[in-house]
């Protein structure tokens, strides 16, 4: 028998996890968690890339969300671009962005990248909240609908608002999954892993590191921006609080507690901390402390991360 | 005296550096031509590694020059010599550790095996080919340093003889004309150590020049062409191992330190 690798198994599970959920749904409510949980994940994935990968480590990554998220509400009152190719312009600036703040960052040894970060998120919340004319500031603004719901209708597949939203995230995180994964395993993935275990012999055997260091950042603020666009689509309505630093240290919190080197454990925190506040309302009181809780307590007893910690304890006895 | 000509490979010239008002090397020159073993010797301190760091670009010297192929390549960056052909392990070990062992000398294979990132990201097929052709390669030089059966298991829990290989692998893979090897059979048990020393004699007989920092005088005087001593961080003496080996500044210098040139008459 033939043992499928890493990225095979994780593809299946998460396939079979969006796939057969829906069938343990209580009520059509869960459609909407189940999708904010694959939109969390997915921004979590680009967590998994640039911390999981090449232990850097951004404190402002929700800023990126909030340009994706924006991208979708402006662009299209504004240009009459169409809020999917909104998606990909809100990606576009992400990453420009990432590029001009990462860059020079980026040469410095250290962790310069989380103070820039957490400047650049913060700058992009505050341009979001007091740019009233054009983004109505801290109320929200309404975002146009995607329109593929409508398309697919017309084609006989008939969903549900949630259903939609539900399998159209699903898919976004399968395929967000599938990309992290190809680059694990590949010449520029294991570059940025070596580069996160000793920078010096990654510099000698050829790797320039700030290059790569780059390329991560870059990616991992595309799939925030992405993530944010999908968040504001589905809501039709989004406020300045997904750029906000809640968000980036929510973002961090999911991957580092699922275990931030791995992209299955990292979807699994985003699971976690997105459901909490669900089943428990007293979570959504207190979630600073919580999230910083957690933290602490991942950081002291799991430092992998919860779903690589219960897998090694598994495999363990099983030997 | 000078052996530096049109063959040389490595020219190190009047180089130093200081650390505070420690210098910590001073005014050091020597040469390397192809296919030659020179060795770096000298008692703890003596700035060895240090002088490695600054050839191979980790550390800007404040003095002197290093050329490569006769081109001036002083402070350059490592990752660029790397292309100009220049590879080195590492005295305290420099593994990527939570990497598997296989993993850890594919990555020697970098430079040939990168291509764009937009390939690496959608495993296109040639992102799979160039990984796959280093994968093979590693698998080779693994077994060359016997280390094949341990490909899969993970670089951080392998003894510390074994990892002193997995760098000598890794550094070979990048197909070097120059090799620096600081301390490379330390740790290692005799078996182990008498197998590096004919990998290294191996590796320069295929016309890779060599510059080792080593311990064990048994080893250096065995398959050195020539011999650089160093005391703190100032050249004392130079030449074949048997000159060397009987010039009284160097067993001063090391009587006064561990007397460990001794081991050479052994
Ligand atoms: N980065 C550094 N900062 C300060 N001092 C250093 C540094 N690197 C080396 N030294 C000093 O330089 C001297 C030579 O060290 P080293 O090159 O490691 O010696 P060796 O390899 O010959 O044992 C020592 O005194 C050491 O403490
Ligand atoms: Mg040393």
């Amino acid at each position: 028998m033939m043992k499928i690798s890493p990225k095979t198994a994780t593809l299946l599970v998460l396939t079979a996890l969006v796939a057969i959920t829906p069938f343990f749904f209580p009520s059509g409510y869960y459609y909407r968690v189940g999708a904010l949980i694959f939109v969390n994940g997915l921004a979590v994935t680009g967590i998994v890339i640039l911390t999981g990968y090449a232990g850097q480590i951004s404190l402002g990554h929700a800023g990126f969300a909030g340009i994706g998220g924006y991208a979708c509400a402006l662009a299209p009152v504004h240009w009459g671009i169409h809020p999917a190719l909104a998606v990909v312009l809100g990606a576009a600036i992400s990453a420009g962005l990432a590029y001009l703040v990462g860059r020079p960052i980026l040469r410095l040894k250290g962790y310069y990248l989380g103070v820039a970060t957490l400047g650049f998120g913060i700058l992009v919340s505050m341009v979001l909240n007091n740019e009233r004319d054009l983004t109505r500031g801290p109320d929200g603004i309404e975002v146009p609908e995607l329109g593929l719901r409508a398309v697919l209708k017309d084609w006989g597949l008939n969903l549900s608002n949630g259903e939609f939203w539900y399998y159209f995230c699903g898919l976004f995180l399968i395929v967000g999954a599938w990309i992290a994964l190809n680059l694990h395993s590949s010449p520029a993935g294991r570059a940025l892993r070596a580069l996160h275990g000793s920078e010096v012999a990654a510099r000698t055997v050829g790797i320039d590191v700030p290059r790569m260091k780059l390329q991560a950042f870059v990616i991992s603020a595309v799939y925030a921006s992405v993530s944010g666009s999908l968040l504001a689509l589905q809501n039709k309505f989004i406020t300045p609080d997904v750029a906000g630093f809640m968000h980036s240290i929510e973002m961090v919190t999911m991957a580092v507690l699922g275990g931030v080197g791995s992209v299955l454990g990292a979807i699994f925190g985003a699971g976690i901390l997105t459901l909490l506040p669900q089943v428990l309302t007293v979570f959504a009181e207190y979630e600073q402390m919580v999230l910083g809780l957690v933290m602490v307590l991942v950081m002291i007893f799991l430092r992998e991360g919860l779903l690589p910690s219960i897998l090694r304890r598994l495999r363990g006895r099983g030997e | 005296m000078t052996r530096e000509d049109k063959a040389t490979l490595l020219s190190v010239d009047g180089l130093g550096i200081a650390f505070g008002g420690l210098k910590a090397v001073n005014d050091v020159s020597f040469a390397v031509k192809p296919g030659e073993i020179v060795s770096i010797i000298g008692p703890n301190g003596a700035g060895k590694t240090t002088l490695f760091n600054m050839i191979s670009g980790i550390y800007q010297p404040s003095m002197g020059r290093v050329k490569l192929s006769g081109e001036d390549v002083t402070g350059v960056e490592p990752h660029l010599l790397a292309r100009r052909g220049m590879s080195r392990t590492f005295q305290n070990l420099q593994i990527f550790q939570s990497m598997t062992v296989l993993e850890n000398a594919v990555t020697g294979y970098h430079l040939s095996e990168k291509g764009p990132i937009l390939a690496d990201l959608l495993s296109l097929p040639g992102s799979r080919r160039r990984a796959r052709a280093a994968e093979e390669g590693a698998r080779k030089l693994l077994a060359r340093v016997g280390l094949d059966r341990a490909a899969e298991r993970e670089a951080g829990n392998l003894s510390y003889g074994s990892l002193k290989r997995l760098e000598i692998a890794r550094a070979l893979a990048l197909n070097p004309k120059i090799l620096l090897l600081d301390e490379p059979a330390a740790g290692c048990n005799a078996v182990e150590t008498e197998e590096i020393d004919h990998l290294i004699a191996e590796v320069a007989a295929s016309g890779v020049a060599i510059l080792l920092v080593e311990h064990d005088m048994k080893m250096v005087m065995r398959i050195s062409n020539h011999i650089v001593v160093l005391d703190h961080g100032e050249k004392i003496a130079e030449g074949d191992p048997a000159t060397v080996s009987q010039n009284p500044a160097v067993i001063a210098a090391y009587l006064g330190a561990d007397a460990e040139v001794s081991h050479a008459d052994g």
